[in-house]
């Protein structure tokens, strides 16, 4: 039997499970109401074009259609969706209509909404509607955006949305004199976080009294209602988003989108609850695409591999417009590019290209992904140059224990500071290097062996969590004993329940079994919550959790010393179930107040933590064919004190196999019209059961986060974010002999086949 | 019922089960799977008219409300499943391949899972969790792994 106190660090065996496995989860496509209408959206098939006219009237006549909704029907102002991060003024001319107006900027831009009794109807009627669109000529790539030939905001004058610049020292200065300098240019490829559940939503009205709930929110459900509140007309307290069960995040999801608005509006138009669920053509392209960055970059070095400066300019294709988080990867890129290297001096800009493709955010890992391979690529590079051991050469140049906190560089125009939090850096890779055997495998490195060439590779790489600016949480000491938890964070399929039943249990020193529930995702439950987000769930969510627990056993030793006719200093609570006071005298918490007694907690923080490990891979690459298997893989990672080894464990193994498939797979395709070729699961690739079966992980805990009570740290991304930089490194070193040098993703077949082409040294 | 209407639909918008989930709606993800007179199939590429006189089982049919069934012991214990948008596919699925051939190996098991898509959990766990399963499976007499489930 367990004792109390001994649930954070434990195996729990998760809470959701036993509802999801029995297929009794609750979605919000499993979600109907009575009298509810369907929706269905037409969407542009022009990458970018005017709108001439919208007939919907043979759509309208289609029986069992309710209505059509088109911009006319929002009133004098379409609303945009706003920046949530970054909400720089820069970016409001670029701002999303919620519905196309004047202007398509990308296939699959919302044309109309059609409301009808059926799904199947509404689909019908979308054909009825008939368009007119002027074409204007595409801009589909950055480089044509740069150019400002064809506009998508003719006003504005250019496709630049802004360039932001990362600095730390003085770049110019220490390139002046560098004994070596190696230039280079890398490219990632456009894809998405892909989540397996559809995005959808239920909106109901409550005419009478002016109340809207809608249900099928996820990650930031606070900044939604905000956003939808004002966009609506009501206030806030007038709006209730509910999030149900949620089939994956990633970042994309949960993101205020422009359904958000258009399917409560269309349930205020029509009296009636509406339904609306994506199809997943509909989810490939109009959920937040990612990762679409170029680099010219150049780093100098002295002879003996000590790193002494980084510069150069990054290009990012942000699609069609700025929202929500849209421009997070872009500052990351730039920010990240020196990764878990002392760089001393650094020097990079990033422009935000804005093309006629589906807008961008969030991505697991945003930003970092990219710059990790663009710069574990270089530094594979000039270890080749400058006849170094790629393994010591990084050794060098890691940020050491002894120089935490550590300050990386700068980003204007936000000025933010950011300093690594703490940690070991060398033992991670230390004992990524003992796991895949590398001393050992080093002899295989480049060898043909049985018809295929066999590579080796590692990378580090750093994962920045726990973003504030604070989270809240209550906790309720029930009339019956029990406890019930609130907190304003979000679930998105991390586990979370279970994680913060833990870490309640621990703090109210009760066992697991005492916490009646984990309430999240309302926004009823508690005043502000700020959702899950840049790995930050465990740290501020459970942060805050450990304040409401405190105050909660204030407020209990001060009710039963009222009743016990003492001090509340005097009283102790034994095992969450009684309190004690002075001479053994004792009354049973259950009985202590017929209402039950209810704290807050709050967790407010400006840091940020830092996870941080390596990975490596081994690989055999059939040149004939450009296949590669991944004969291992090992991913080390160090994310502060864990909560739940189980859970976490889970996220790294499922996280590295997101990133293998951004390496090796995974790509949205447009053409020069800006048409998407890869609209559907058949097209666009993600990784099966058969691809990746050799991963390991290895979670350390060894180095807790000094900023926050809990010592926890972000988890979750850094499976995926030095995926790219290590399987390129490893295709690079297994086909050493025809001098391939990986300079874009994916290492799809063909492109593996082409870098074995040359003639074999 | 309309012709066009699809086993999908129906399980989930006519008779409300809701455990059979849709994630592509053109035959590649597996979250529809159900099993259908013994055999896994999607629902999404099969007409609601077409499974009529046919024998259906969805993740529903393979639950129940005393305990986890072994199969789903084996998934909770071996974190298999995070968001838990694939499970109700994946546990059909595992328990077609399994009652047909309950000695199959990890090659084996990852073939059939490769036409089920999980976007979280890497599926490593989902192969071991079905793997560990197998004893569960065994003809009566014949279980010689000792079932920890
Ligand atoms: S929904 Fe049927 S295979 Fe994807
Ligand atoms: S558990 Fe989320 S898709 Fe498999």
């Amino acid at each position: 039997m367990r004792t109390v106190n001994s649930l954070i660090g434990s195996p729990i065996e998760r809470l959701e499970d036993l509802r999801f496995l029995r297929g009794r989860g609750q979605y919000v496509d499993d979600l109907a109401r009575k009298d509810m209408l369907h929706a269905a959206i037409l969407r542009s098939s022009v990458a970018h074009g005017r709108i001439r006219s919208i007939a919907v009237a043979a759509a309208r006549a289609l029986p069992g259609v309710h209505s059509v909704i088109t911009a006319k029907d929002i009133g004098n102002r379409v609303p945009r969706v706003p920046m949530r991060l970054q909400p720089l003024p820069d970016f409001e001319p670029f701002g999303q209509p919620v519905i196309a107006e004047t202007k398509v900027r990308y296939v699959g831009e919302a044309i109309a909404v059609v409301l009808a009794e059926t799904a199947a109807i509404a689909e019908d009627a979308l054909g009825l509607i008939e368009v007119e669109i002027e074409p204007l000529p595409a801009v589909a790539d950055r480089r044509a955006s740069a150019q400002d030939a064809s506009l998508l905001f003719e006003d504005k004058g250019t496709n630049l949305a802004i360039k932001f610049r990362a600095v730390r020292g003085d770049a110019a200065a220490a390139f002046a004199d560098a004994p070596y300098v190696r230039r280079e240019s890398f490219r990632t490829q456009r894809h998405m976080a892909l989540p397996l559940e559809p995005r959808g939503l239920l909106a109901e009205w409550d005419a009478a009294r002016g109340r809207l709930t809608l249900s099928g929110g996820a990650k930031v459900l606070f900044f939604n209602r905000r956003t939808l509140a004002k966009q609506m007309g009501l206030p806030e307290s007038a709006i209730e988003i509910v999030e149900n069960d949620v089939g994956g995040g990633f970042g994309a999801r949960g993101e205020f989108y422009p359904e958000d608005f258009l399917i409560p509006f269309a349930a205020r138009h029509t009296g009636r609850p509406v339904k609306w669920t994506e199809d997943r053509r509909e989810h490939l392209m109009c959920v937040n695409h990612a990762r679409e960055a170029e680099c010219d970059v150049e780093i100098a070095c002295k002879r003996d591999g000590t790193i002494l400066a980084l510069r150069g300019h990054a290009y990012v294709d942000v699609g069609a417009y700025m929202r929500t988080n849209g421009a997070v990867g872009a500052r990351n890129v730039a920010q990240f590019m020196s990764g878990p290297y002392r760089i001393p001096h650094i020097d990079v800009d990033v422009a935000l290209q804005l093309t006629n493709k589906t807008p961008v955010g969030t991505y697991r890992g945003p930003g970092r992904f990219e710059t990790d391979f663009f710069r574990e690529r270089l530094l594979d590079m000039v270890a080749q140059d400058l006849g170094l051991d790629r393994v010591e050469f990084r050794r060098r140049n890691l940020v050491s224990q002894r120089e935490m906190p550590y300050q990386i560089a700068t980003i204007t125009p936000f000025e933010s500071k950011d300093e690594f939090d703490s940690g070991d850096y060398q033992t991670t890779l230390d004992r990524c290097l003992d796991e895949i055997k590398w001393t050992e495998k080093s002899k295989l490195a480049g060898k043909l062996i049985d018809g295929r060439y066999h590579g080796l590779a590692l990378g580090c790489f750093i994962e920045g969590g726990a973003a504030g600016p604070k989270e809240s949480a209550r906790i309720v000491l029930e009339p019956d004993g029990l406890y019930s938890v609130y907190v304003g964070s979000s679930a998105i399929g991390q586990g979370l329940e279970t994680a913060f039943a833990q870490i309640a249990a621990d703090a109210l020193e009760v066992t697991i079994d005492r916490i009646r529930g984990v309430f999240h995702g309302s926004t009823c439950y508690v005043d502000d919550g700020y959702g899950a987000y840049h790995s930050r769930s465990v740290v501020m969510g459970g942060s805050a959790m450990l304040d409401a627990a405190k105050n909660l056993r204030e407020a209990i030793r001060a009710q039963a010393a009222q009743r016990l006719g003492c001090q509340p200093s005097e009283v102790e609570i034994v095992e969450g179930s009684k309190a004690v006071g002075p001479g053994g005298k004792s009354i049973a918490l259950n009985g202590l107040s017929s209402e039950g007694i209810s704290a807050e907690g709050a967790f407010l923080n400006k840091k940020h933590t830092y996870t941080y490990g390596a990975h490596a891979a081994h690989v055999a690459v059939d040149a004939k064919l450009g296949h590669v298997e991944l004969v291992d893989y090992v991913v080390v990672e160090d994310c502060g004190r864990i909560i739940n080894p189980l859970t976490v464990h889970g996220q790294a193994i499922g996280s590295v196999v997101q990133g293998l498939g951004g390496a090796m797979m995974e790509h949205l395709v447009y053409d020069q019209e800006g048409q998407l070729l890869t609209g559907s699961l058949a097209d666009y690739l993600i990784p099966t059961a058969s691809d990746f079966p050799n991963i390991r992980a290895i979670v350390m805990g060894d180095h807790p986060s000094p900023i926050n009570p809990l010592g926890a740290k972000g988890a979750g991304e850094g499976g995926i974010i030095a995926a790219g930089g290590v399987m390129a490194n490893a295709v690079a070193n297994a086909l050493s002999a025809f001098g391939a040098q990986p300079r874009e993703l994916p290492l799809t077949p063909t492109r593996v086949w082409e870098l074995a082409q040359a003639p074999r040294k | 019922m309309e012709p066009r209407l699809t086993l999908a639909d129906c399980l989930r918008h006519h008779l409300r089960l809701t455990g059979t989930h849709v994630g592509c709606e053109h035959g590649v993800c597996g979250a529809c799977t159900v099993i259908v007179d013994g055999a896994a199939v999607r629902s999404c590429l099969m007409l609601a008219v077409q499974a009529e006189g046919a024998e259906v089982v969805t993740v529903e049919g393979l639950s129940n409300d005393a305990d986890l069934t072994p199969l789903q012991k084996s998934f909770r214990r071996h974190h298999a499943l995070q968001c838990g948008f694939c499970t109700p596919g994946m546990i059909t699925t595992a328990h077609a391949l399994l009652s047909e051939e309950p000695d199959c190996d990890a090659a084996r098991v990852r073939e059939v899972l490769s036409g089920n898509l999980c976007r979280c959990t890497g599926y490593i766990p989902i192969v071991e969790a079905v793997l560990d399963a197998r004893a569960a499976y065994q003809p009566k007499g014949r279980d010689r792994s000792g079932d920890r489930a």
